[in-house]
């Protein structure tokens, strides 16, 4: 066995290990690395800043891992000296190693430019989990921080401690926001969208210092001005650490230089990731380190043959909602034909540049959902002149699914998890999945930077039977997130306020379409176990009764099946007095409806009432409509009154995407109009029809059949089902009737009532869940969530009156 | 009593404490003919005549985002510091908006003093364009269909 030892215990150096292990074993491996954490994705700080991931969920190999592989972890040693001559390295312990082979994955440090005051306390860089521990720690609500750099590293602190609550300036010396990756007006969209987000940047300032007597209190610029600040991060870009390929005496020029092989210019030392100079080109991206680090795998063990070739320099900004891509040269020199796309008010722009009919470089902002057909096309080289009309918007594509069918299986999807197509496909196919959470859980695709989201997407559409295709549109103006996809990250961020919700993925302030939706997902997602935040409720969900034009409230008792006894009419007929209700009305939806009410009357004619609040001012369960039945009804063939009771009962006091009112007929001629329901339950001779997506209002739709079964209770639970299953799957103000409509039923029977019975019981287990935390509204008559829930504000002294 | 005389036939008047009005929502009170609703803005507090310039909405029962108030009945947006009604027109109306301060936990609000002239920020009764929650929604359905079937 020969000894490799690898300096650096970073993504570069373990990935290649990871490579080589993948080869007959010839090596006993030392992996010593500075820091004293296990092998992190780095790329993922800024998730860890924004409180999306704790600091162990960015953990790439745990040390079962390093055990398992017998690699020697020495972590927290930094190797100082390497004697290629006796082939030794020293550590900052005084430990000397020798080895047969080394690998040099030595990485990069931040550039701290010459500014006075750089190092007083209260300054910080943004490369490691320590650096990202301090920010955390040194962030709070109200904290002015200040980034200094405007790349993609300052951009994600800034927004990382924006989410902590601070007040974010970002200060960049250019005049464009990343001017590595974007042109001018690329620059301007993104400045923009990150100020909409509410952040402050300031372009074209030179930071002359940082200023504060005994840590950091401002940021001084050249230009005489200056700004307040609690904290500093210099995010100004990175420098490779050669020192130990000096020292080593190998070829050193802005990195470690390297052949195609990753051999640097002594025969038994190799440089792999950051720390590298490849044809006077230094990378700091995920992807080529990866490429690298299979080339130099096969290099080292004996295997030498494949090439590393240089990556096409890629980037994506990793901020939920702000969408950046950049590959390639997007300069517009002689020779080159920029193709362009902008709308300002939605934000999107996109370049292409074209050199010799061939892609060169790519630009997208606000809209990065072809990033990857166009870094296929600029890896690949292909011949674009067929293509040149339809560039930006290519021909609805007979085959949708063109993309990815292209893709080799080797192809890498996830980079963060080097995750390929291949795996991704057999894990669908072996293990029956169907929707992104569950490949997500399989195979941890998708669950890093979350920048092959799109393609995992495809993926399961292509290869899945029936996945279900995620609705794209924008919840509102706040989000450039769906709703489908809101729901996910509610679900794996685990989200529990309106708020939170809008602090880190939104424009913090919200809107009247998204407060509400946000509002009825959290209780959903939570089966009731949200915060819940009444601000962000309608009013109607604040005082549980309908807000009228003249700004009063009407007031709808339960009145389970629509039926009700001489002693509730004779209360409610006594409130209608005592409080002097306007009118007292039948609905059609079988209940009594009290109108003219004052907010402060509510809770007092709720107790007087004695009965549970109807919902009839609510998104949610309002009614279960019904006829007479076989109990009396001389043509009834089913107990239509007592099982609509049951099924009222069995759902009351949810939430639904949209109102929801059932009917529950006794016989087909179904005066009880459930076929014209949300959910209707029809009886037959001998068994029941279970009917969804039927209405009556605006619009008149049959309702389809979703099922015959024999016993009420199957129809009770068959109903449930696809009760439960609308909840979670449409969209905020979706009607059933719009909802079955989009999806079809037959998916819909195929997910509720033919889906495996683990489905269907997590179905259950989530309905009764929500059913176990909801309560009556008018409960809170009695317990108000507020002092002045329901009551006027009485002004402390009154000198005008 | 001299602190408590404002500026040009205004008076500060003592409303209630601020832990009354939760973060985010709005409450109405009255001091004399004026009917206010209050808001509370997490660092700050805002008090506007609690009528929509449309249909005459209860303001104090509306969503507040940001630094505006949605009216619960047909969805207008009013600005809460210039009391102005979001819109496409140049002249759009307008709610009369009332100053407020923080004096020991209580909330105290600038009233005009009895007798003197009404201040018109802007005009309130123009006729203006209906934007009615529903057409929001509605609006947003039709754009999610449209977008579905997109290919």
């Amino acid at each position: 066995m020969e000894r490799l030892i690898v300096v650096g215990n970073g993504m570069a150096g373990v990935a290649c290990v990871e490579q080589i292990l993948k080869y007959s074993p010839r090596f006993d491996i030392s992996i010593f690395g500075e820091e004293t954490e296990l092998n992190y994705n780095r790329i993922l700080l800024s998730s860890v800043l924004a409180g999306e991931k704790s600091a162990d969920e960015i953990i790439l190999n745990d040390a079962c891992w390093y055990e398992k592989n017998r690699i020697d972890l020495r972590l927290g040693v930094r190797i100082v000296d390497v004697d290629s001559g006796s082939r030794t390295v020293t550590g900052d312990d005084g430990s000397i190693t020798s080895f047969d082979k080394l690998i040099l994955a030595t990485g990069s440090s931040p550039l701290i430019p010459p500014i006075e005051g750089a190092g007083k306390p209260g300054v910080y860089a943004f490369r490691n989990l320590e650096d990202t521990r301090a920010l955390l720690d040194r962030a709070r609500s109200g904290a002015r921080a200040v980034v200094i750099g405007g790349g993609l590293l300052g951009l994600e602190a800034a927004r990382g401690l924006q989410v902590q609550g601070c007040e974010v300036t970002v200060v960049h010396l250019m005049d464009t926001l990343m001017e590595r990756q974007l042109d001018a007006i690329g620059g301007a969209f993104l400045k923009s969208k990150m100020e909409s987000l509410g952040m402050r940047v300031l372009l074209g300032r030179n930071t002359r210092a940082i200023v504060g007597a005994e840590q950091a209190e401002g940021v001084e610029f050249d230009d005489g001005t200056s700004i307040e600040a609690d904290l500093v991060v210099i995010a100004a870009g990175i420098r490779p650490n050669v020192e130990l390929g000096r020292r080593a005496g190998l070829l050193v020029r802005r990195g470690i230089v390297v052949n195609d092989y990753l051999e640097t210019s002594h025969r038994e030392i190799f440089a792999v990731g950051e720390c590298v100079e490849h044809n006077g080109v230094c990378y700091g991206l995920v992807a080529p380190l990866l490429e690298q680090g299979k080339v130099l795998a096969a290099t080292i063990t004996g295997n030498r043959g494949p090439k590393y070739q240089g990556s096409v320099p890629a980037a994506k900004l990793k901020i939920m909602g702000v969408d950046v891509f950049s590959a390639g040269d997007f300069s517009e020199a002689p020779g080159n034909d920029a193709v362009r796309y902008e709308d300002g008010s939605l934000g999107v722009y996109k370049k292409l540049i074209i050199r010799d009919n061939r892609l060169a470089g790519v630009i997208l902002v606000g809209d990065t959902a072809d990033s990857h057909r166009y870094m296929d096309w600029l890896t690949s080289k292909s011949d674009l002149t067929a293509l040149r009309r339809k560039l930006l918007f290519p021909d609805p594509a007979e085959d949708t699914e063109l993309d990815v069918a292209q893709m080799p299986d080797a192809k890498v999807v996830c980079g963060c998890h080097g995750v390929s197509k291949g795996t991704i496909i057999q894990a669908i196919q072996e293990r029956g999945l169907s929707t992104l959470s569950q490949l997500k859980e399989c195979t941890r695709a998708s669950t890093g930077c979350g920048s092959c989201t799109e393609l995992c997407q495809q993926l399961l559409k292509a290869v899945a039977p029936a996945a279900p295709s995620e609705a794209t549109a924008a919840l509102c103006k706040c989000f450039a997130l769906s709703e489908a996809q809101l729901r996910e990250i509610v679900r794996t961020e685990r989200l529990r306020t309106v708020q939170d919700v809008l602090n880190i993925y939104g424009n913090r302030q919200g809107c009247e379409i998204c407060k509400p939706a946000l509002s009825y997902m959290l209780d959903m997602v939570w089966c009731g176990g949200h915060d819940e935040d009444r601000s962000a409720r309608f009013i109607n969900d604040r005082v549980h009764a309908n807000i009228q034009k003249d700004g009063s409230f009407s007031v709808v008792p339960r009145i389970r099946g629509g039926v009700t006894s001489p002693d509730e009419l004779r209360r409610i007929a006594d409130v209608a007095e005592k409080y002097k209700v306007h009118m007292v009305k039948i609905t059609g939806s079988q209940r009594i409806d009290l109108l003219g009410v004052q907010k402060a009357d509510l809770p007092k004619i709720w107790a007087d009432l004695g009965m549970p609040s109807g919902q009839a001012y609510t998104k949610g369960v309002r009614m279960v409509k019904t006829c007479v039945g076989s109990e009396f009804c001389r043509f009834g063939v089913q107990d239509s009154t007592s099982t609509g009771i049951e099924l009222e009962r069995r759902l009351e006091n949810l939430f639904t995407p949209h109102k929801l009112k059932m009917g529950v007929a006794g016989c087909p001629r179904n005066c009880a109009e459930a076929t014209v329901k949300d959910i209707g339950l029809i009886g037959q001779e001998g068994s029941w029809q279970v009917v969804v997506g039927g209405a009556a209002g605006k619009k008149v739709r049959k309702a389809d059949l979703l099922v015959t079964v024999e016993t009420a209770e199957e129809a009770l639970q068959a109903a449930a089902l696809f009760f439960q299953y609308y909840r979670e799957n449409a969209d905020y103000l979706e009607r059933t009737y719009d909802f079955v409509e989009r999806l079809g039923i037959a998916r819909v029977r195929r997910e509720t009532i033919y889906a495996p019975m683990a489905v269907q019981q997590g179905l259950r287990e989530r309905l009764r869940k929500s059913k176990a935390h909801s309560r009556d509204a008018w409960l809170e008559g009695d317990e108000p969530r507020h002092a002045t829930q329901f009551v006027q504000i009485e002004p402390l002294e009154n000198v005008l009156a | 009593m001299n602190e408590r005389n404002g500026t040009g036939g205004k008076q500060w008047v003592r409303i209630t404490e601020c832990a009354n009005i939760p973060v985010r929502e709005g409450r109405t009170t009255t001091v004399g003919n004026h009917s206010i609703a209050v808001f509370n803005l997490g660092q700050r507090f805002a008090a506007i005549e609690n009528r929509c310039p449309h249909r005459g909405g209860p303001l104090a029962e509306g969503i507040v985002c940001g630094a505006t108030v949605v009216c619960p009945l047909h969805g207008w947006k009013i600005d809460l510091e210039t009391g102005v009604a979001a819109s496409a027109s140049p002249d759009a109306p307008c709610v009369q908006t009332y100053r407020t301060r923080i004096e020991g936990g209580i909330l105290e609000i600038e009233i005009p003093v009895a007798g003197a002239p009404r201040e018109e920020t802007c005009e309130t009764t123009r006729v203006h364009r209906d934007r009615p929650i529903r057409w929001v929604q509605r609006k947003l359905l039709t754009t999610r269909a449209e977008m579905r079937e997109l290919p």
